[in-house]
């Protein structure tokens, strides 16, 4: 009967760590396909707590991701940058500027008809590098490209 | 308040690419002003594309997208006379929205 007691006792316990794992990390990037704004991924200060935000934690490098953007720049206020992706399937691309004071810069999804592709552009505070990420099915992708800038986009 | 918006879409070989700019001053919040009081963050969050009714991509965008946003997206095949309907949405609440057809 102890036993038995025992066995109840450590699978709701995995239970409770399991949903609190889900409110924590993956919940978020599900709100952030319902048209709202992904806070915690835009919020975070760093590259790799941006990369959790989107639920990229684990993106795999990849040829695939192709990024186009100057080697240097001269006003980083304006630094354009041109993705595509090549992974089939892709339904998502995310822009991270690294050593920037809120990494994220920009995700979009793309539904039925839209191709992998986006061109903008983006505010880079210092020399840093442009980490790119696609998702296509779960799974996410990334390639970088270190962009040097000469006068910063973020300066008073 | 928000300023005019421009879409150009032009159909190509196989896709349509869709150009916009919109007006906006995309403030971080870490500027300050000349009197030394940080600048509220403005900024443009959500960006949505239509096509002939139908929603294509949806962005989200953060502070560091460059001040009066340009963006390119490409879709799919596409006609002449197709309609392109982008959209804003900023950390205020404001919004804009306009419409093009495809050239």
């Amino acid at each position: 009967m102890d036993e038995a007691r025992r066995v109840v006792l450590r699978s709701a316990g995995a239970t409770g760590a399991l949903a609190a794992a889900l409110a924590a990390g993956l919940l978020r990037p599900q709100r952030a396909l319902a048209a709202t704004w992904n806070k915690a991924a835009f919020g975070a200060k760093n590259p790799a707590d941006a990369l959790k935000g989107i639920g990229a934690a684990d993106a795999a490098e990849s040829k695939d991701v192709v990024i186009d953007l100057p080697q240097i720049a001269e006003n980083g206020a304006v630094v354009p940058i041109e993705v595509t992706s090549n992974v089939p399937g892709t339904t998502s691309i995310a822009v991270l500027i690294e050593k920037n004071p809120f990494p994220l810069a920009a995700k979009f999804d793309f539904m039925e008809g839209a191709l992998p592709y986006v061109k903008l552009n983006v505010k880079v505070g210092e020399s840093s590098l442009v980490r790119v990420v696609a998702e296509a099915g779960g799974k996410f992708y990334s390639a970088s490209k270190e962009v040097k800038v000469t006068i910063g986009g973020c300066g008073g | 308040m928000a300023g005019p918006m421009k879409i150009r879409a032009t159909a190509k070989a196989g896709y349509t690419d869709i150009r916009v700019l919109m007006n906006h001053p995309m403030e971080t919040g870490l500027r300050k002003g000349s009197d030394g009081k940080p600048i509220p963050s403005h900024f443009i969050q959500n960006v949505t594309v239509k096509v002939n009714g139908k929603t294509v991509i949806e962005g989200q965008t953060s502070q560091a997208i460059s001040r009066n946003p340009v963006f390119s997206f490409r879709v799919k095949g596409g006609n002449k006379g197709d309609k392109v309907e982008i959209g804003w949405t900023d950390n205020k609440g404001e919004h804009n929205q306009t419409e093009a057809a495809v050239a």
